[in-house]
């Protein structure tokens, strides 16, 4: 079960995908000028990880090292596509609003790393376990910075929440606060990429704090990792 | 040996691709039914926008022809819906665009009723800058609603620009080539569409037996 301990902790923190691995990065920047959009891309990404995840792990043995990264392809291909065709039907205001960044979920490059770097060599169960922890630890970043965008940009909380959710989630929208005109910078994505290099120095800040408390007692335990920096 | 190991590889390959196309054709045929419902309720709900339900009585999605006028903008062939009202020509609704926003094509809707005057317009897609020019946009300002009811004619036909150009519409702050672009792509699609009324009427019925 520490496999598990560890695996969450890699996920949400120690290798997140978005503040660590720095994978997925056009969609992150992208679609983040709302909570809405980050919470249904940050879900598709979750689905489609799991799913490559698991099926890439379930058929390992029987693929040869020479083929793999076209099977994983083909594999990632497909989730993403039965994702697009079920938001397509389900989710039709969000998937428009969503637009290109759902098909552009296949070359987001966390899953294939995952699927490479982690599910290629472990079983199913923990590679499930693996993709709902990276996909959560992306999706709960994806999160944090349309939170930090929407309300900065345009004062309100949950716009267009009704999209995802059904139409009850229109009485979601809060409205913290009213502007003449909207913090431009915010919402364009100048915005994102000074609000993800505000959520890393956050998260290093921590680390190092983190760090600073424990080095005096005893030397910091190096944790096996699985590291995608090679990939872009 | 290599080439045994060429056969297998292949016969894997293709394995995975009959497997995994299979996969998205079984969830595609499931949700096909659905997409297509969805997205007619879309277009119904866009064409409501710009059209009241008393003004017409025919399933419009069923009713539609194309023009591939210049008037309308670049991209034809533009779809145009008919509503008529117990068998007379009601209104046109004209799907048009401009490439003269301050980012990409604008694509507009505009629905213009038998006797010349705009029932509605709204601006279906855009790239305008956040915060500036998408005031277009229904969901962020009015400004889009005061074209309703005007009617354009020679006396009046100067008055149709944005008030720095003389015109009565309004301007917004920090943002005059959006609505620049919109009202003068509206103005020919109005023009255009007034001028060929009856001809678009008499034009082949494009949209029929496309969706039950």
């Amino acid at each position: 079960m520490s496999d598990m301990k560890t695996l969450f902790k890699e996920g949400m923190w120690a290798n997140n995908p978005a503040l660590v691995q720095l994978l997925g990065l056009c969609p992150l920047l992208a679609v983040t000028s709302t909570i809405t959009n980050a919470l249904g891309l940050g879900l598709a990404t979750l689905l489609v990880l799991v799913g490559s995840n698991v099926t890439v792990s379930v058929v390992r043995n029987w693929v040869p090292k020479d083929i793999r990264i076209p099977v994983f392809v083909m594999i990632i291909a497909a989730f993403v596509t039965i994702v697009q065709l079920l938001m397509n039907a389900y989710t039709f205001g969000l998937y428009q609003s969503l637009g290109i960044f759902i098909p552009l979920i296949v070359t987001n490059c966390a899953i294939i790393g995952r699927a490479e770097a982690f599910a290629s060599k472990n079983n199913p169960l923990l590679s499930a376990w693996d993709g709902v922890m990276m996909g959560l630890g992306f999706a709960i970043v994806l999160i944090v910075l349309g939170t930090m965008r929407e309300l900065i940009g345009q004062g309100t909380l949950f716009d267009g929440a009704d999209l995802l959710l059904g139409p009850w989630a229109a009485n979601l929208r809060v409205e913290i606060f009213q502007f003449d005109s909207q913090f431009l910078v915010a919402i364009l994505p100048p915005g994102a990429f000074l609000g993800l290099g505000l959520l890393i120095a956050a998260k290093n800040v921590i680390d190092a704090q983190i760090k600073a408390k424990a080095a005096p007692s005893s030397e910091p335990e190096k944790a096996p990792r699985a590291r995608v920096t090679s990939l872009t | 040996m290599i080439a045994q190991s060429m056969y297998r590889n292949g016969a894997i390959l293709t394995a995975f691709a009959l497997v995994t196309t299979g996969g998205v054709a079984v969830v595609q045929s499931m949700t096909a039914e659905r997409i297509a419902l969805q997205e007619k309720q879309h277009l119904m709900q866009l064409l409501g926008q710009v059209l009241s339900a008393d003004e017409y009585d025919n399933k419009l999605y069923l009713d539609c022809t194309s023009s591939n006028a210049p008037e309308l903008g670049p991209g034809s062939p533009h779809i145009i819906y008919r509503a008529t009202k117990a068998g007379e020509p009601a209104a046109l609704l004209v799907r048009h665009v401009t490439p003269k926003g301050y980012s990409g094509n604008i694509d507009i809707l505009t629905a213009v009723k038998a006797d010349g005057s705009i029932s509605g317009v709204r601006v279906t897609r855009h790239e305008e800058t956040p915060g500036l020019g998408d005031k277009v946009e229904l969901a962020k300002s009015d400004w889009i609603t005061s074209f309703n009811g005007l009617t354009i004619n020679a006396d009046n036909a100067k008055q149709f620009a944005v008030k720095k150009d003389g015109g009565q519409f309004d301007q917004f702050t920090g943002a005059t080539i959006t609505p620049r672009a919109v009202v003068a792509s509206v103005k020919q699609a109005v023009e255009y569409t007034q001028q060929n009324f009856d001809a678009l009427f008499a034009g082949k019925n494009l949209c029929a037996g496309d969706v039950q």
